[in-house]
């Protein structure tokens, strides 16, 4: 059944206080990724054991380096690879990448916004919200009509809805992408480096829109991300994953206090720590000819 | 040697995988095509992209045949004194022959590469991941209306090709060489069987429209998801569909018009 919370939604100008987070999670985990493994071949694995677990209604944050397995966590719960090894349980109910019935029925209460949007670049940008309330309901045209429009007034961009897509800016595309996301008021809601790319604006917008829409919708999020203050601003709690695994978890003002090397490095962004900057090569003057 | 048989082995190990992918995949289009006539709004705007994008070259390709055919015909027929034949021979030459074979070259190399690209971008613009993640099935939504497409669209140009053709053949035969009108278009009327002749091209012509939408959505589909990918899927539509219509050609013939 659609729920229509967003109908007076406005973006605020500053962050909403952040609700306070019971530590630790309790019982309550909408996902749970347990002892998990994967590599996109044999030669090369991603996720290297880890667990994880998002609490139902809360915003948890995945942080880490590129390539570190963050949009791949998101992949394995929508259940597009299967695991290599451990299961990823989806409201009580393991995931299972082969089974496509199971798979369609977990999606319909999932969301996910794109790192680049994915918008359908042959649709308006009112059809792109419109086209998951056109594919998986019966509902009559004005009332799709409706919740486009008041998807789109949550995201700021109602007054664009006639658009076509290559006439919108990237941040624009990422937000009509997010209420493309939101258009069947999912229970899960996965944001993929949803602050990538946008102006210090369009960011503290994102980041507000991001919480409030968890709260006002009572889902749980999970936002895949780099940007360690935007986050840490939102969410409720955080992982830290680094080379495949993870490194460090708690809430923000925990992680933030932490005195862990790689937690340090990330946070501080420091160029030299446990995490090495450069790609294991030779040394440079080796390379150039010019060592003794 | 042993390399070589290796390599040999290896090779057409792969080449049954591939046919094999192949295969499946044309049976999942067959299987999703019911769904998609009863959404049947999705399937005619793919009919009218499809033929759209291929209207242009399909009538102009048909009014140069038509043209070059009777005057080929007429300086071969006059010799014999068969002249008042040529409306007949350029009427079959199309209708059995040349307009689907050429009309399904061209759509091919104009709609066909079209599709592969759309699909080849939509996947490396992670559209279709995006509809995956949304439990919509892009082979149900997108892939299986644009194939019934390519099939109803390729009939109507290769009958638009034939006509225009005919049309051509007329200018030239009637107009400028000087020949009967009556005489052009009552022995088409008198020896061309409709069923026969007309219904047996249009059924190779939607043959071809199939084994055309195949080839270039599969390449789409399946395309690496990058420039190159796209770049390299787009030119093995063309090739691929191209020997795949003038192999079925022959063997159409053959089964269609093995009697005189």
């Amino acid at each position: 059944m659609a729920r229509f919370p967003l109908l007076t939604a406005t973006v605020p100008r500053h962050p909403a206080p952040r609700r306070e987070c019971p530590s630790p999670l309790s019982a309550d985990a909408f996902i749970e990724i347990d002892h998990v493994s994967f590599g996109y071949d044999a030669s090369r694995t991603i996720l290297n054991d880890v667990s994880l677990r998002f609490e139902r209604g809360k915003v948890t944050a995945i942080l880490g380096g590129s390539g570190c397995g963050k949009t791949t966590l998101l992949r394995l719960i929508g259940g597009v690879h299967p695991v290599s090894r451990g299961r990823v349980v989806f409201d009580g109910e393991t995931v299972d990448a082969a089974d496509q019935a199971q798979l369609y029925r977990l999606r319909r209460r999932l969301g996910l916004l794109f790192q680049f949007g994915a918008l359908f670049t042959d649709l308006s940008v009112f059809d792109n919200v419109a086209f998951p309330l056109r594919e998986h309901t019966d509902l009559d045209e004005a009332l799709v009509r409706d919740i486009v429009l008041m998807k789109l007034n949550a995201v700021g961009l109602r007054g664009a809805a006639g658009l076509r897509i290559a006439e919108v800016s990237g941040g624009m595309a990422r937000r009509i992408a997010l209420a493309r996301a939101i258009a069947l008021d999912p229970e899960l809601i996965m944001y993929d480096e949803p602050f990538a790319g946008l102006d210090p604006i369009s960011m503290g917008v994102a980041a507000n829109l991001i919480r409030k829409l968890n709260d006002s919708t009572e889902a749980t999020s999970v936002v895949v991300s780099h940007d360690v203050q935007e986050c840490f601003a939102i969410c409720d709690y955080a992982y830290l994953l680094s080379q495949g695994r993870v490194v460090a978890h708690g809430e923000p003002a925990q992680l933030n206090a932490s005195q862990q090397p790689e937690v340090r490095q990330f946070i501080r962004g420091e160029p030299d720590g446990p995490v090495r900057f450069h790609y294991p090569a030779p040394p440079l003057a080796e390379d150039l000819g010019i060592a003794p | 040697m042993t390399d070589a048989l290796a390599g040999l082995g290896r090779f057409s190990l792969d080449a049954l995988r591939a046919l094999g992918h192949a295969a499946f995949f044309f049976v999942d289009l067959l299987r999703f095509s019911p769904a998609a006539l009863r959404r049947f709004d999705l399937v005619v705007a793919q009919v009218h992209a499809i033929g759209n994008r291929s209207l242009l070259i399909i009538g102009a390709s048909g009014l140069a045949v038509g043209f070059v055919l009777a005057l080929q015909m007429y300086y071969a027929l006059v010799t014999y004194g068969a002249a008042e034949s040529l409306g007949l021979v350029v009427n079959l030459a199309l209708v059995r022959e040349l307009g689907p074979v050429v009309a399904a070259l061209l759509f091919a190399g104009r709609a066909g590469t079209s599709l592969t690209a759309e699909i080849g971008l939509m996947k490396a613009g992670e559209q279709l991941a995006a509809m995956e993640l949304m439990a919509i099935d892009p082979r149900a939504r997108v892939l299986a209306p644009r194939f019934l497409g390519g099939i109803v669209a390729m009939p109507i140009l290769a009958l638009l090709f034939s006509t225009i053709g005919i049309l051509g053949a007329y200018v030239v035969a009637v107009l400028l060489i000087g020949v009967d009108a009556g005489n052009f278009w009552s022995i088409m009327q008198a020896k061309v069987d409709v069923w026969r002749d007309l219904g047996n091209g249009i059924v190779k012509s939607a043959v071809f429209g199939l084994i055309c939408t195949f080839v270039a959505l599969y390449q789409g589909y399946e395309c690496r998801a990058t420039p190159e990918g796209v770049s390299q899927a787009t030119t093995h539509t063309v090739v691929i569909a191209s020997l795949g219509v003038l192999c079925m050609d022959f063997v159409l013939t053959a089964l269609l018009f093995s009697t005189p």
